[in-house]
């Protein structure tokens, strides 16, 4: 194992996020995990959204790219797919995972891909100053709403299972060693892992407070009676407390990831490897059109 | 005799009719004739009539015929929609269980034949059709063997009874034009046996994509470009790549660039509504400087437009499309060989310009069948750009500046893996660093930056092609598949006299500006043929400054593909209003 630390992690850049953001301990517990299992900066590369949780890239000296809003899950599979060497991690809030790019969310899940999908979830839309997210309670007045929410939230983990997920977890920003440990079982999980973390808005969102998540949440890994074993126990025990549960929620031993699963996908990463087509390889091709 | 042949078989959809164009066009191809073979489809999976027509000549031919020479019709709205396409006592086979009849003013010499009483008694794994290509063998006094070793090739993995009852299939046909004395009736100029190829410009592209080293296509599907991820779906496994079925073309783009963004060649392909769904992936490929191949087999737009219809209206927005101006390159074939050679260059552009890539195809080109010879693996090498080698990373004190400012504004990557090498990719503008800047002399410098980059391909050997220019007074300039009506109506103006030329626009963004003014400067009036309302590449020359009272266009948007003919009367009547 490589000698790493926080340090290799840290960048240059100032951070934009309001103090007090739930996002800082999504991306500490990132950060600390990753020096824990000893992965070294260049093997790691982030894929991130539009919104503040997109900002996590410019926070962390990993290889980062930051798309178009909603799509980081369908470019965190070409990442893979050209290296699958690479720790591959998706980063994105509410608004890009479950609004505009819910769609890929879904796909991702039922797919398998081998990508580590982190949400920041604050219930609302922050960096365009408060309008009401997917996940947003029924009745929330904001700017937008001012007569309340007339939608129903999504729920994420709920979704997820049903879609086949084989890695659910749900972390709290304030309870970094949980969501550590959560990260760290997303990091080793074949497979693609989703980790939904409660990563309060302390600026737009005043309903889903630090105190209202101290108050509200159900600690599964600390529960006696749960196992994280079946899915239907799963879908259960998360439509029983509506979603207001942290832990590992779900995990499939006998997952296998999309890459593995392709007929004929190298095992070697793409990127380096020799591309240039044999003229016999060529040959024979053409013949096939005579 | 006459320079080609038409034969056309037409029917319900989901008869076979593909197919059994496939297979004439194939046997005559092996015979040593050079086959052009399209199309007349709808966008619906059975039934409503479609049509196959194979135009065959001793030499290249690119573009429909007018009239056919041999009509088989297995329905009779076939013979009511294209009776009239024959001349006059050209034969027309129609099954005798239609009761068939000739629509009025229609010359044609009906020939009935009992195609289903002859299927019924030959087997039941056997189609009309296999007896109507035994007639037409036949009518067009080819040897018969070469048609029933094709099939016995072909349906030997059906089983020896299967192949057996095919070849009696043709037989049977063959035996009943020549009882009819038919036999001969149309005689073939003589082949010239080479080595071809009978494949469509999603064949080749894919082809040229695959010898240059792409290993990763994500598509949704979406008719004419479907082909192309269904031909990398058979091969890629072969060489470790794999073809990702996408949920839309979003997520398409995205994943493609990802891929390139991590190092792997990665291409996508689409038409018109898909293309407009990846235009802001495009914007990001462009401003985070991601190489990326996009196809855009174009079709009739806007929206649903006509699916199964040519058009070429796609070119301002491959060109434009999206907000911001976003840097890309635009080329677009116009025969097989050079959808292969445009499907393989594709990639060392977006690798050494760091920027998206569209390849605009069509769907005369995507779809129909023509013959190749040689296509030149040779001829082509991979370059991968301007990529950062790990001892000048190691060697680095401070950050990897990945978008540095360079004179020809291109900058070395790093490829995810390489250590010291991390940077952050964006879609928002950002410092030389990759770091985040809205500093307005830094956004001026990337801007700047990113479009000096492209400056030399104005001047790129191979942005243009031109034919019989030497002496051309008339000069008509097209890109994509219309090149082939364009050479042959060249030809035609010449024997009446006119000298005509031929430049095709390989290249349409950059404009090449510079060889196309040079190209262009000896003639006397410059024709700008293509398949849209607007005029879209006039446009575009208008802006490069090709635009002075020489200019004239010809544009074709009725969803058929542009004929000789038409080109021909086009010119005609520019020397007659204006005395070319």
């Amino acid at each position: 194992m490589e000698t790493v630390t926080l340090q290799d992690y840290k960048t240059s850049e100032k951070s934009w996020w309001c103090p007090g953001c739930g996002d800082f301990g999504v991306l500490a517990a990132l950060q600390k995990t990753l020096v824990k299992l000893g992965i070294p900066p260049h093997r790691v590369a982030i894929v991130a959204g539009i919104g503040c949780s997109g900002k996590m890239g410019n926070y962390i000296n990993s290889y980062n790219i930051h798309v178009v809003h909603g799509r980081t899950l369908p470019s965190a599979l070409g990442v893979k797919l050209a290296n699958r060497d690479l720790l591959v991690i998706a980063a994105g809030g509410d608004g890009d995972g479950f609004a505009i790019g819910m769609n890929h969310f879904v796909h991702a899940v039922r797919r398998n891909i081998g990508v580590k999908y982190i949400v920041m979830d604050n219930h609302i839309y922050g960096l365009t100053k408060g309008q009401n997210s997917p996940t947003s309670d029924h009745g929330q007045k904001v700017k937008a709403a001012p007569f309340g929410n007339v939608e129903s939230p999504v729920r994420p983990l709920s979704l997820a299972l049903t879609a086949g997920a084989t890695y659910v977890a749900q972390g709290f920003s304030s309870n970094q060693a949980q969501l550590a440990r959560l990260t760290e079982g997303a990091i080793a999980h074949p497979g693609f892992a989703f980790v939904n973390v409660l990563s309060p808005c302390v600026t737009y969102n005043k309903v889903n407070t630090y105190d209202f998540y101290k108050q509200m949440l159900h600690d599964l890994d600390e529960d006696p009676d749960y196992q994280p074993d079946s899915r239907g126990g799963a879908i259960a025990a998360v439509l029983e407390r509506e979603e207001l549960v942290t832990g590992l929620i779900y995990h499939d031993p006998r997952s296998v990831a999309y890459e593995d699963a392709l007929p004929g996908f190298a095992e070697q990463p793409l990127a380096g490897r020799d591309i240039t087509l044999g003229q016999e390889d060529f040959a024979e091709l053409l013949a096939s059109y005579r | 005799m006459p320079k080609s042949l038409a034969w056309m078989i037409g029917g319900d959809q989901g008869e076979g009719i593909d197919a059994t164009g496939d297979v004439f066009g194939r046997v005559l191809s092996r015979l040593g004739y050079c086959i052009y073979g399209y199309r007349h489809f709808s966008s619906r999976i059975k039934g409503g009539h479609t049509n196959f027509t194979v135009r065959i000549a001793a030499d290249r031919v690119l573009a429909p015929q007018a009239n056919v020479e041999v009509l088989v019709a297995l329905t009779q709205e076939t013979i009511d929609r294209n009776g009239h396409l024959l001349l006059s006592g050209a034969p027309l086979l129609a099954d005798s269980q239609l009761k068939p009849v000739l629509p009025d003013g229609c010359e044609a010499r009906l020939v009935e034949i009992p195609l289903t009483q002859f299927v019924r008694e030959v087997g039941a794994a056997v189609v009309r059709n296999m007896v109507a290509v035994g007639g037409s063998a036949a009518l067009f006094g080819l040897p018969l063997d070469a048609f029933e070793a094709y099939a016995r090739e072909k349906f030997e993995r059906k089983g020896e009874t299967v192949a057996l009852q095919n070849v009696e299939a043709l037989r049977r046909g063959h035996a009943f034009i020549e009882e009819l004395g038919l036999r001969g009736r149309f005689s073939l100029p003589a082949p010239r046996p080479r080595e071809r190829y009978l494949m469509t410009g999603n064949d080749s592209l894919a082809l040229g994509a695959l010898a240059a080293g792409c290993r990763i296509m994500a598509a949704y599907p979406i008719t004419p470009a479907t082909d192309i991820m269904e031909n990398l779906a058979g091969l890629f496994p072969r060489f470790g790549g794999a073809v990702c079925q996408m949920e839309d073309e979003l997520a398409a783009i995205t994943l493609v660039i990802g891929a390139n963004y991590a190092g792997a060649r990665a291409m996508t392909a689409t038409s018109g509504p898909g293309f407009s769904l990846m235009q802001e992936g495009i914007g990001l490929a462009s401003m985070a400087e991601i190489p990326a191949v996009v196809v855009d087999t174009q079709r009739v737009g806007p929206s649903t437009g006509m699916p199964t219809k040519n058009e070429q209206s796609d070119l301002l927005a491959a060109v434009f499309g999206g907000h911001g101006e976003g840097q890309r390159i635009v080329i677009a074939p116009g025969t097989a060989v050079q959808a292969f050679e445009d499907g393989f260059e594709a990639f060392n552009l977006a690798d050494r310009y760091q920027c998206p890539v569209i390849v605009l195809s069509d769907l005369a080109l995507a779809q129909w069948l023509q013959s190749v010879e040689n296509l030149p693996l040779g001829g082509h090498a991979i370059d991968r750009g301007a990529i950062v080698a790990q001892e000048e990373l190691d060697r680095l004190t401070g950050e990897f500046e990945r978008y540095r400012l360079t004179e020809d504004g291109i900058s070395p990557r790093a490829l995810p893996g390489m250590p010291k090498g991390q940077f952050l990719a964006t879609g928002v503008e950002h410092a030389s660093s990759g770091k985040v800047s809205e500093a307005p002399q830094n956004r001026i410098s990337q801007m700047e930056k990113r479009s000096r980059k492209l400056d030399p391909l104005r001047a790129r050997a191979g942005a243009i092609e031109t034919s019989r220019m030497d002496d051309a007074e008339v000069a008509i300039v097209c890109f994509g598949s219309i090149v082939g009506a364009v050479d042959e109506a060249v030809e035609l103006l010449r024997q009446e006299g006119v000298r005509a030329g031929r430049v095709q626009v390989r290249q349409l963004w950059p404009m090449p500006d510079i060889p196309l003014a040079t190209a262009l400067g000896g003639a006397a009036k410059v024709l700008v043929a293509e398949q849209n309302a607007t005029g879209e590449m006039r446009q575009l020359m208008r802006i490069a400054g090709l635009e002075d009272d020489r200019y004239r266009s010809l544009v074709h948007f009725d969803g058929t593909l542009l004929t000789p003919g038409r080109v021909v009367a086009a010119v005609q009547e520019l020397s007659v209003k204006e005395g070319v």
